[in-house]
Protein backbone atom coordinates (compact mmCIF):
# COMPACT_ATOMS: atom_id res chain seq x y z
CA UNK A 1 0.00 0.00 0.00
CA UNK A 2 2.57 2.57 1.42
CA UNK A 3 4.68 1.54 -1.82
CA UNK A 4 2.00 1.58 -4.27
CA UNK A 5 1.32 5.58 -3.05
CA UNK A 6 5.32 6.50 -3.47
CA UNK A 7 5.30 5.15 -7.15
CA UNK A 8 2.24 7.00 -7.63
CA UNK A 9 3.89 10.36 -6.27
CA UNK A 10 6.98 9.21 -8.53
CA UNK A 11 5.23 8.72 -11.74
CA UNK A 12 3.46 12.58 -10.59
CA UNK A 13 7.16 14.17 -10.04
CA UNK A 14 8.08 12.29 -13.31
CA UNK A 15 4.92 13.88 -15.34
CA UNK A 16 6.13 17.08 -13.72
CA UNK A 17 9.06 16.77 -14.80
CA UNK A 18 8.64 15.92 -18.29
CA UNK A 19 5.79 19.02 -18.67
CA UNK A 20 8.69 21.85 -17.07
CA UNK A 21 10.87 19.83 -20.15
CA UNK A 22 8.89 21.06 -22.30
CA UNK A 23 8.70 24.72 -20.75
CA UNK A 24 12.91 24.48 -21.55
CA UNK A 25 12.65 23.41 -24.83
CA UNK A 26 9.41 25.76 -26.06
CA UNK A 27 9.79 29.08 -23.60
CA UNK A 28 9.88 32.03 -25.70
CA UNK A 29 12.80 33.73 -23.50
CA UNK A 30 15.77 32.66 -21.18
CA UNK A 31 14.41 33.70 -17.99
CA UNK A 32 11.52 31.26 -18.58
CA UNK A 33 14.75 28.28 -18.97
CA UNK A 34 16.31 29.28 -16.09
CA UNK A 35 13.31 28.91 -14.10
CA UNK A 36 12.19 25.91 -15.54
CA UNK A 37 15.90 24.26 -14.90
CA UNK A 38 15.52 25.49 -11.24
CA UNK A 39 12.09 23.70 -10.85
CA UNK A 40 13.56 20.31 -12.48
CA UNK A 41 16.26 20.77 -9.67
CA UNK A 42 13.55 20.60 -6.77
CA UNK A 43 11.65 18.35 -8.83
CA UNK A 44 14.66 15.37 -9.01
CA UNK A 45 15.35 16.48 -5.33
CA UNK A 46 11.83 15.64 -4.35
CA UNK A 47 11.78 12.04 -6.70
CA UNK A 48 15.86 11.22 -4.50
CA UNK A 49 14.16 11.55 -0.99
CA UNK A 50 11.09 9.16 -2.78
CA UNK A 51 13.71 6.83 -4.16
CA UNK A 52 15.64 6.86 -0.89
CA UNK A 53 12.27 6.05 0.94
CA UNK A 54 11.31 3.07 -1.38
CA UNK A 55 15.21 1.44 -1.35
CA UNK A 56 14.96 2.00 2.49
CA UNK A 57 17.85 3.57 2.76
CA UNK A 58 19.72 6.71 4.19
CA UNK A 59 22.91 7.04 2.24
CA UNK A 60 21.14 9.64 -0.58
CA UNK A 61 20.49 12.17 1.79
CA UNK A 62 24.26 14.17 1.12
CA UNK A 63 23.12 13.79 -2.90
CA UNK A 64 19.60 15.78 -2.07
CA UNK A 65 21.70 18.71 -0.24
CA UNK A 66 24.37 18.87 -2.52
CA UNK A 67 21.27 18.34 -5.53
CA UNK A 68 19.83 21.76 -3.65
CA UNK A 69 23.42 23.62 -3.40
CA UNK A 70 24.39 22.76 -6.74
CA UNK A 71 20.64 24.27 -8.42
CA UNK A 72 20.84 27.44 -6.11
CA UNK A 73 24.40 28.62 -7.63
CA UNK A 74 23.58 27.08 -11.25
CA UNK A 75 20.40 29.79 -11.11
CA UNK A 76 22.17 32.39 -9.45
CA UNK A 77 25.18 32.27 -12.08
CA UNK A 78 22.37 31.90 -14.90
CA UNK A 79 20.32 35.02 -13.40
CA UNK A 80 23.42 36.90 -13.06
CA UNK A 81 24.16 36.26 -17.03
CA UNK A 82 20.93 37.04 -18.26
CA UNK A 83 21.15 40.71 -16.52
CA UNK A 84 24.94 41.37 -16.77
CA UNK A 85 26.11 39.58 -19.07
CA UNK A 86 28.91 37.97 -17.12
CA UNK A 87 29.30 35.85 -14.46
CA UNK A 88 32.38 36.09 -12.93
CA UNK A 89 32.92 40.08 -13.08
CA UNK A 90 36.96 41.26 -13.07
CA UNK A 91 36.15 44.75 -10.33
CA UNK A 92 34.11 46.05 -8.25
CA UNK A 93 32.83 48.95 -9.81
CA UNK A 94 29.12 48.99 -9.71
CA UNK B 1 22.39 52.10 -15.12
CA UNK B 2 23.52 51.11 -11.31
CA UNK B 3 22.69 47.91 -10.11
CA UNK B 4 22.25 46.99 -7.03
CA UNK B 5 22.32 43.25 -5.72
CA UNK B 6 22.07 43.44 -1.75
CA UNK B 7 19.70 41.11 -1.35
CA UNK B 8 22.41 38.71 -3.45
CA UNK B 9 24.91 39.43 -1.47
CA UNK B 10 23.54 39.51 2.03
CA UNK B 11 22.22 35.72 1.27
CA UNK B 12 25.70 34.89 -0.06
CA UNK B 13 27.44 35.93 3.30
CA UNK B 14 25.17 33.33 5.17
CA UNK B 15 24.52 30.59 3.20
CA UNK B 16 28.64 30.55 2.26
CA UNK B 17 29.14 29.35 6.26
CA UNK B 18 27.05 26.58 5.70
CA UNK B 19 28.11 25.69 3.14
CA UNK B 20 31.73 25.51 4.03
CA UNK B 21 30.66 23.73 6.96
CA UNK B 22 28.77 20.99 5.23
CA UNK B 23 31.77 20.38 3.31
CA UNK B 24 33.53 20.03 6.21
CA UNK B 25 31.09 17.83 7.87
CA UNK B 26 31.20 15.80 4.05
CA UNK B 27 34.67 15.79 4.91
CA UNK B 28 35.29 14.34 8.24
CA UNK B 29 32.00 11.83 7.87
CA UNK B 30 33.71 10.11 4.35
CA UNK B 31 35.24 7.45 6.33
CA UNK B 32 31.85 5.75 7.27
CA UNK B 33 29.10 7.60 5.02
CA UNK B 34 29.41 8.92 1.73
CA UNK B 35 31.36 11.68 0.99
CA UNK B 36 35.06 12.42 1.26
CA UNK B 37 37.62 14.06 0.18
CA UNK B 38 37.22 14.98 -3.26
CA UNK B 39 33.16 15.96 -2.37
CA UNK B 40 34.17 17.86 0.23
CA UNK B 41 36.55 19.74 -1.93
CA UNK B 42 33.98 19.79 -4.73
CA UNK B 43 31.38 21.47 -2.40
CA UNK B 44 33.89 24.00 -1.09
CA UNK B 45 35.09 25.08 -4.08
CA UNK B 46 30.99 25.82 -4.63
CA UNK B 47 30.96 27.96 -1.86
CA UNK B 48 33.55 30.23 -2.48
CA UNK B 49 31.91 30.21 -6.30
CA UNK B 50 29.12 31.54 -4.63
CA UNK B 51 30.75 34.22 -2.81
CA UNK B 52 32.90 34.75 -6.59
CA UNK B 53 29.20 35.35 -8.41
CA UNK B 54 27.85 37.51 -5.62
CA UNK B 55 30.94 39.87 -5.30
CA UNK B 56 34.09 40.35 -7.83
CA UNK B 57 36.96 38.49 -8.36
CA UNK B 58 39.59 40.81 -6.49
CA UNK B 59 37.09 41.28 -2.99
CA UNK B 60 37.08 37.62 -2.95
CA UNK B 61 40.98 37.44 -3.30
CA UNK B 62 41.25 40.27 -0.50
CA UNK B 63 38.80 37.74 1.50
CA UNK B 64 40.98 34.55 1.02
CA UNK B 65 44.33 35.50 0.13
CA UNK B 66 45.29 31.88 -1.63
CA UNK B 67 47.63 31.25 -3.76
CA UNK B 68 45.35 28.38 -5.48
CA UNK B 69 48.45 26.52 -6.99
CA UNK B 70 50.45 26.58 -3.71
CA UNK B 71 47.11 24.93 -2.19
CA UNK B 72 47.88 22.18 -5.29
CA UNK B 73 51.66 21.45 -4.22
CA UNK B 74 50.38 21.40 -1.06
CA UNK B 75 47.87 18.51 -1.07
CA UNK B 76 50.18 16.82 -4.03
CA UNK B 77 52.99 17.31 -0.64
CA UNK B 78 50.14 15.92 2.00
CA UNK B 79 49.17 12.71 0.50
CA UNK B 80 52.68 12.22 -0.92
CA UNK B 81 54.17 12.09 2.80
CA UNK B 82 51.80 10.22 3.84
CA UNK B 83 52.00 7.30 1.81
CA UNK B 84 55.73 7.85 1.83
CA UNK B 85 55.71 7.41 5.89
CA UNK B 86 55.23 3.66 5.79
CA UNK B 87 58.24 2.80 3.54
CA UNK B 88 60.28 5.03 5.91
CA UNK B 89 59.18 2.77 8.94
CA UNK B 90 59.91 -0.44 6.88
CA UNK B 91 56.17 -1.54 6.06
CA UNK B 92 55.48 -1.45 1.97
CA UNK B 93 54.29 1.67 0.26
CA UNK B 94 50.87 2.83 1.16
CA UNK B 95 50.38 0.69 4.34
CA UNK B 96 48.15 3.25 6.84
CA UNK B 97 48.14 2.88 10.57
CA UNK B 98 44.98 3.82 13.23
CA UNK B 99 44.70 3.59 16.53
CA UNK B 100 41.85 4.13 19.43
CA UNK B 101 42.88 7.68 21.22
CA UNK B 102 41.08 9.48 24.20
CA UNK B 103 40.91 12.83 23.08
CA UNK B 104 39.68 15.41 25.77
CA UNK B 105 36.19 16.55 24.49
CA UNK B 106 35.20 14.12 21.74
CA UNK B 107 36.22 11.03 24.15
CA UNK B 108 37.37 7.69 22.05
CA UNK B 109 38.10 8.69 18.96
CA UNK B 110 39.37 6.15 16.32
CA UNK B 111 42.21 8.37 14.43
CA UNK B 112 43.06 7.04 10.85
CA UNK B 113 46.19 7.65 8.61
CA UNK B 114 43.87 7.97 5.89
CA UNK B 115 42.21 10.46 6.48
CA UNK B 116 45.54 12.44 6.15
CA UNK B 117 45.94 11.10 2.51
CA UNK B 118 42.23 12.38 2.07
CA UNK B 119 42.99 15.79 3.25
CA UNK B 120 45.62 15.56 0.93
CA UNK B 121 43.09 14.90 -1.88
CA UNK B 122 40.86 17.95 -0.45
CA UNK B 123 43.66 20.46 -1.24
CA UNK B 124 43.91 19.79 -4.83
CA UNK B 125 40.03 19.25 -5.45
CA UNK B 126 39.96 22.90 -4.12
CA UNK B 127 42.98 24.10 -6.13
CA UNK B 128 42.30 22.92 -9.41
CA UNK B 129 38.89 23.97 -9.40
CA UNK B 130 39.57 27.38 -8.01
CA UNK B 131 42.30 27.91 -10.57
CA UNK B 132 40.46 27.05 -13.54
CA UNK B 133 37.96 28.91 -12.58
CA UNK B 134 40.16 31.85 -11.47
CA UNK B 135 41.88 31.70 -14.79
CA UNK B 136 38.72 31.71 -17.39
CA UNK B 137 36.99 34.55 -15.25
CA UNK B 138 40.10 36.90 -15.51
CA UNK B 139 40.19 36.54 -19.31
CA UNK B 140 39.55 40.37 -20.39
Amino acid sequence: MKETILLIALTLFMVAIAILLYRVIMGPSMPDRAIALDTIGVNLISAIAIVSILLKTKAFLEAILILGILAFIGTIAFSKYIERGVIVERKGDS
Amino acid sequence: MKTNDVILQFTAKIVFFMIFFYAVHIFFAGHYTPGGGFVGGLVTASAIVLLIIAFDIKTVQSIIPINYIYLVAVGLIIAGATAAFSMIMGKPFFTHYFDYFNLPILGKTSLHTAALFDLGVYLVVVGVTMTIIQTIGEDE
